[in-house]
């Protein structure tokens, strides 16, 4: 079991996971930037997200996976999330009161529309996808460890 | 209405089934089961938003589920106290079913809610926030403070996990730590 964490598994989940992964994250960004043109938002993008790294550790095992996104990076994701959500609250703030929808409406139907909703939306998939992953990998790194006892 | 009572009746025998089976893994199945029925229905009543949401963290929580039961052995608890458990079991579903059916005979009909509030949304969002998706722009820019505190809690939940789970803070540190120290 916990050998299978370091090496990852067999040969064809190996390919598959080369093969699906990369269009599994680009598929968590897309219904993040089109979060308020079509349903999705921030919140699944960015467990979508999440799930690409997880999917590529399952396979992989952890180092592959640690190699594209580490702790230190998961964290850093995370706590810029938040911060740039409460930025962009605050810049309403200063321009009228809080969570002032301050930049230009656009028109409907467009990528570039809706003023702060897809800043926001960036914000909570940054936050959502770095703090789920980093949630699988403390659970799973503290598994493996009670297991080599 | 047919599909939404097959798919309620689904749910609910999954449910069973997850709480009687003896195998672990064959649960957590059964619970993934639930989580799907529950997507279908919301796609059914026409909320794909959440029909995406739930489907995905479903995912996510059986992975992790999966990850914590598999290859261990948890005992159950079959014996014991049976004939009391099941009294009180049948006495509280009696009085929660009493309460439902005095408390909730006031609320709007399923399907017609009210829409006082959200007739306004419905008709000045698109102009108001400029976000086609109009549930984004509730949560987003109408009720966007709703949306502070569950970043708030999702951010405290994630520290809370690293702060408990990380090696440093740890007493007891035996040889076998430092040996996984070292292979690490």
């Amino acid at each position: 079991m916990s050998r299978e964490h370091e090496k990852g598994m067999s040969l064809i989940v190996k390919t598959i996971t080369r093969l699906t992964v990369g269009l599994i994250f680009l598929y968590g960004v897309y219904i993040v930037l089109h979060g308020h043109v079509s349903p999705g938002g921030g919140f699944a993008g960015g467990v979508i997200i999440a799930l690409s790294f997880i999917h590529l550790m399952l396979a992989y095992g952890k180092e592959a996976a640690f190699k594209k996104l580490s702790k230190a990076k998961a964290s850093f994701f995370e706590s810029a999330g938040a911060i740039l959500f409460l930025t962009i609250a605050i810049l309403g703030f200063r321009a009228g009161y809080f969570f002032l929808n301050f930049l230009s409406k656009g028109e409907p139907f467009r990528l570039f529309s809706a003023g702060t909703i897809p800043c926001g939306n960036v914000a909570i998939s940054l936050k959502v996808g770095a703090g789920l992953f980093a949630i699988f990998t403390a659970l799973v790194l503290l598994k493996i460890n009670s297991e080599k006892k | 209405m047919v599909e939404l009572y097959i798919l309620l009746v689904f749910m609910i025998l999954g449910a069973v089934v997850a709480i009687e089976v003896k195998d672990l893994l064959s649960s957590v199945v059964a619970v993934g089961a639930v989580g799907l029925g529950l997507s279908i229905v919301f796609l059914v009543l026409k909320a794909p938003d959440v029909a995406i949401t739930q489907l995905v963290v479903e995912i996510l929580c059986l992975i992790i589920l999966i990850r914590a039961t598999l290859k261990k052995d948890l005992p159950f608890s079959t014996s014991g106290r049976w004939l009391f458990n099941t009294l009180v079991i049948c006495v509280f579903i009696t009085i929660f079913l009493f309460a439902a059916i005095k408390c909730l005979k006031d609320l709007p009909e399923f399907g017609h809610p009210i829409m006082r509030v959200a007739s306004t949304y419905l008709e000045e969002g698109l102009k108001k926030t400029g976000a086609t998706n109009l549930v984004s722009s509730v949560i987003l820019d109408y009720r966007a403070y709703d949306t502070l505190g569950e970043a708030t809690i999702l951010f405290t939940a994630v520290i809370g996990v690293l702060a408990i789970v990380r090696r440093i803070g740890r007493k007891k540190v035996t040889d076998e730590d430092t040996e996984v120290k070292e292979n690490e």
